[in-house]
């Protein structure tokens, strides 16, 4: 992120939002609206002082509700860059007109509670999409009870959980009464694979709930951790090997078998109710928090953004791609990045981001021999 | 003989000055002051010798503070300056080139962090967190003393690229870098481009035909007058550095030698050859390759077909898995169904990888299609006989047998002849497997440590089109950056072996990530001697030479023994 501002051909745009887009290769104008931080960037030097005497407290959205935070924050503690914002909802100068407390504590001069939403044009020759996904949210999933059964969390409620950052210092808490979790059971697919929800592998959800089995050992060697799955998707490079160290070196159970229905017992515990498929028995297994391995699904706005872009999308809702040229819209000149044509890992994401550096380089060397473009950047 | 470590000799100033350091300290609000008395840091900062000036900071990085730092350069005619503030990792640049902006030399600076390392961490102490602000500035202020000014290195690039292996990834990536105006040499093994496509039939997941995908690559090569395709050829050898790389090729006989300036790695992979293993004979058990050729060219013939999964992979002597084989056994099964539907087909599997939004439905639709799929696993392996093909069934818990006319291997993707060869060339390391080990495995996944040296497609790991495809591009991208610049800087920062000193043991070599030193012949004293010698450019530091040397021969710029052995003894 930082080597990312910090290079001086790219400008970074942040809490910022694409309205309108116009031309063709070689020849965009893009429409951004800067939403108003309420904090001059120019005089801003990110040094918190703001965010220690604020008096909001809101769900914090970074971990996921786990924690609080202020109505002046910082998105998280490495945020690129390093400017805070200030939240319209909850502030009480911006709400009630009075408090300022944190114009009073903020030596630069930065806190500007008159600033508005500006609208910034920019000529360009070609465009990335680089939006990312979505986490199924799995409420939708009733049988498993996420947001009902309280030690029901999703997948990335739990790497805030573990994270030693996190709300709970990396401790892995159950929800329900702040005591450690020894016994926790990871749930795949779920919204994954299934012609209810999505007929797609979520392609990376294998391999993380090996990570975090791997890690709720590291943490508390006496803990016990068990995998629901169907097939172990470890295609990746190393990938086969890292579940045989989560089988053989860590101890993680793995069960094949899709778990039908989660309840609750007395003490608040989650109930999973399966079928183990090698052994053909429905059996039941007490858990004290469970993990669920949401899908990856298109970003919230993917469609709206695609609509502007004049780009299409999948039947499931990425931006469609050429299968054997990824990194290609129906569009000349319009690219994508990542997860927002379908879920990749870093290493592939990361790749298929330099794909897409090329082909946009080499639309914009193409197109430079027109002279029409003078004022790129 | 007395061994004078070249790296503890003290060096004079520059310029014969005497050091006048500035020393700025940075209140970062109340990050530091609030627990820090930044006062009397400031007293006691000017109390150390060669101090010439002291400021107090509010933000020592904001607008205000680094003109202040300009400002005391100017006027108070310092040569060296100390930031005392919050860690490099954010300002230490800024500072760096506030410094040269006022007429500094750059690496006269240094930054001391007393945030992070100090306030932050003790706010319940703030008498002793004064006292080790002071102590911390106490060492930097003996340090930023005896810092040389350096110059950046900067080595010209020579605009041209060397792509080995014209598989679809070699293609990808040499048509990339072609598109921004810069030649290509592609260097194919075989006689004709494609890879392993040359032996595929249909593609999954569009179905369309693998030949025509080969083709409509070959036709853009041709149209690209920039990229100049060997075929029949071979890399014999090569030197050099990133920017010049000599290299030596051998093209149907006929010999080139040529400059370039980058190379990628896309000599892909081969198919294992299950030899010895259920019964493989190639006529009636054959691989999926034999399959492909037999759907292409009509002579498949046989009315029930069995594939056996994970042939030789995901098994204690080859621990991976090949990624492409389930897709290929479920393309052929689809194709089979849907040409030859009185043909039936199982699949005996151990897991099934149709990862991603193409794949899964193909599985689906296998099944619908009436394909059947049997689950094995490792413990009880499938036992073929002539007819047919014994496998206990993990979820039904009992032993089926399941004749066939034809029983198919999928065998994985191996790593292909010579990659021990060329790699040593390359000086680029090489997995357990047999694949090349890129830099980073997540953050950089195209590139090798050793600057200069890229990679992609079946190389790295097995993948499928659209993955070499845009790995192709995506180690082209990498690629021209240096190609693009013309030039690279690297930050005069690096080891330097002292001749006198080095026995040739040549345990620096080995320990280097970033291939940085090799040996030369030297005169040292009048004899003629084999020595290490790090190259610049390629060095980026880490120290791990230094710290291996049995005779302390090697010191790092910058952070060489006189500086630390001056901060250790302001330590205390
Ligand atoms: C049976 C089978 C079916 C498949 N079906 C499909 C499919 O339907 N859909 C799909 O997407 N993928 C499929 N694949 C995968 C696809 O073949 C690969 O993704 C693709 O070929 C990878 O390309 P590559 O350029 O990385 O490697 P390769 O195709 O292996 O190309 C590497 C090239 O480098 C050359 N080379 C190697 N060493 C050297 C050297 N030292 N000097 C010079 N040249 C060298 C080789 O001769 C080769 O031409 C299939 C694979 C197999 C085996
Ligand atoms: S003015 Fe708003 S943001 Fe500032 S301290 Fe008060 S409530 Fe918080
Ligand atoms: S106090 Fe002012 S300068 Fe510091 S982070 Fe807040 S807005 Fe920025
Ligand atoms: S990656 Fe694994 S858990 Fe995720 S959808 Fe695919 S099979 Fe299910
Ligand atoms: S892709 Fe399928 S057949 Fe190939 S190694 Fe992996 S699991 Fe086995
Ligand atoms: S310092 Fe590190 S990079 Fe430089 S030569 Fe030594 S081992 Fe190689």
């Amino acid at each position: 992120m930082a080597a990312c501002s910090d290079h001086p051909n790219i400008e970074c745009l942040t809490y910022s939002a694409v309205r309108e887009v116009s031309g063709n290769a070689g020849d965009f104008t893009v429409t951004v609206a800067k939403r108003p931080r309420y904090i001059n960037e120019s005089l801003c030097t990110g040094c918190g002082e703001c965010t220690e005497k604020c008096p909001g407290k809101v769900p914090d959205e970074f971990n996921l509700g786990l924690a609080k935070r202020k109505s002046i924050f910082f998105h998280f503690a490495q945020a690129v860059p390093r400017i805070p914002v200030i939240d319209p909802t909850a502030c009480l100068m911006l709400t009630k007109g009075k408090c300022g407390v944190c114009q009073k504590k903020c030596g630069a001069g930065a806190i500007d509670f008159k600033q508005t939403e500006q609208l910034v044009k920019a000529r360009v020759g070609t465009i990335v999409v680089a939006t990312g996904f979505d986490i199924y949210d799995a409420s939708l999933a009733t049988e498993y009870g996420f947001g009902r059964i309280k030690n029901v969390l999703s997948s990335l409620q739990y790497e805030r959980l573990i994270s030693a950052s996190g709300p709970s210092g990396g401790h892995l808490n159950k929800p329900s009464d702040g005591k450690p979790a020894h016994k926790i059971a990871y749930v795949l697919c779920v919204g994954s694979r299934d012609i209810t929800s999505n007929n797609y592998c979520s392609a990376l959800c294998c391999m993380y709930a090996a990570k975090d089995a791997m890690l709720a050992r590291e943490h508390d060697a006496g803990s016990e951790s068990f995998v629901f799955y169907t097939d172990t998707r470890c295609s990746g490079k190393g990938f086969w090997q890292y579940f045989e160290k989560a089988r053989s070196e860590y101890g993680v159970n793995f069960i094949r078998g899709r778990v039908s229905r989660i309840t609750e017992d007395h003490s608040g515990n989650p109930v999973m109710w399966y079928e183990d498929t090698k052994q053909r028995r429905a059996k039941t297994l007490t858990a004290d928090m469970v993990i669920l391995a949401n899908a990856i699904v298109p970003a919230f706005g993917t469609d709206k953004l695609a609509a502007m872009l004049g780009i299409e999308l999948d039947k499931f809702g990425f931006i469609a791609t050429n299968s054997f040229s990824p990194t290609d819209t129906n569009r000349d000149g319009i690219f994508v990045a990542g997860c927002v044509g379908g879920p990749r890992d870093i290493a592939e994401a990361v790749a298929h981001a330099s794909a897409a550096a090329a082909r946009a380089a080499e639309t914009v060397t193409r197109e430079a021999a027109v002279p029409a473009i003078g004022n790129r950047g | 003989m007395s061994i004078q470590l070249q790296a503890t000799k003290k060096q004079d100033p520059p310029d014969e000055e005497t050091p006048r350091i500035g020393v700025f300290i940075c209140h970062c609000g109340a990050n530091i002051a609030g627990f820090v008395n930044v006062e009397e840091a400031a007293k006691y900062a000017s109390s150390l010798p060669d101090v010439a000036f002291v400021q107090k900071n509010l933000y020592t990085c904001s607008e205000t503070g680094l003109r202040e730092i300009k400002t005391a350069i100017k006027e108070h005619k310092l040569n060296r300056v100390l930031v005392a503030s919050c860690t490099p990792r954010t300002h230490e640049p800024l500072f760096k080139s506030t410094c040269q902006e006022a007429g500094l030399n750059r690496y006269l600076f240094e930054l001391v962090n007393i945030r992070e390392q100090c306030s932050w961490v003790h706010m319940q102490d703030p008498v002793r967190a004064t006292e080790k602000a002071k102590q911390l500035i106490r060492m930097g202020v003996a340090r930023v003393a005896l810092l040389e000014p350096r110059q950046e290195i900067t080595v010209e690039v020579t605009r041209k690229a060397l792509v080995i292996g014209g598989g679809v990834a070699g293609i990808s990536a040499a048509l990339s870098i072609a598109a921004s105006n810069i030649p290509v040499i592609l260097v194919e093994r075989e006689k004709e481009l494609g890879g392993l496509l040359r032996d595929v039939n249909k593609l999954y997941p569009t179905l369309g035909a693998a030949s025509e995908l080969v083709d409509e690559h070959v036709k853009k090569l041709q149209k690209a007058p920039l990229i100049k395709v060997m075929t029949r050829a071979k890399v014999l050898n090569v030197s050099g550095f990133i920017g010049n790389y000599k290299v030596q090729i051998d093209s149907a006989g006929e010999q080139i030698e040529d400059t370039v300036g980058v190379i990628v790695v896309a000599t892909g992979a081969r198919i294992m050859i299950p030899n010895g293993m259920y019964g493989y004979d190639g006529k009636n058990v054959v691989m999926q390759t034999e399959l492909e050729r037999r759907l292409k060219d009509g002579s498949f013939s046989a009315r029930s077909v069995v594939m056996i999964q994970c042939v030789g992979a995901r098994v204690p002597e080859r621990e991976y898995c090949s990624r492409i084989c389930c897709m290929t056994a479920i393309k052929n099964a689809i194709l089979i169904r849907e040409t030859y539907p009185e043909t039936e087909i199982f699949v005996v599997y151990r897991d099934i990888q149709t990862f991603g939004t193409l794949y899964e439905e193909d599985y689906r639709r296998a099944r619908e299609l009436g394909v059947g799929f049997l689950r094995y696993g490792l413990a009880k392996l499938p036992a073929v006989d002539e007819g047919g093909v014994t496998v206990y069934d993990e979820l039904l818990g009992k032993n089926v047998r399941i004749p066939y006319e034809l029983l198919v291997l999928s065998a994985p993707l191996v790593a292909p002849e010579g990659v021990t060869e060329l790699s040593k060339m390359l000086k680029v390391p090489l997995d357990a497997n047999g694949f090349y080990l890129e830099a980073h495995a997540k953050l950089r996944p195209v590139e090798f440590a050793t600057d200069g040296v890229y990679l992609c497609g079946c190389a790295r790991w097995p993948c499928d089109i659209g993955d070499a495809v845009y790995q192709g591009r995506g180690s082209a991208a990498r690629a021209l950056i240096p190609l693009r610049k013309g030039k690279v800087y690297a930050e005069p920062l690096y080891a330097e072996v002292n001749p006198n000193v080095c026995r040739d043991c040549r345990r620096c070599v080995e320990s280097c990530p970033y291939s940085a030193i090799t040996t030369v012949e030297e005169t040292v004293h009048g004899y003629q001697r084999t020595v290490s010698k790090v190259n610049p450019v390629l060095c980026k530091g880490c120290g791990a030479c230094s710290v291996l040397c049995p005779t302390g021969a090697i010191g790092m710029k910058h952070y060489d023994n006189t500086l630390i052995m001056a901060m250790i003894g302001k330590a205390f």
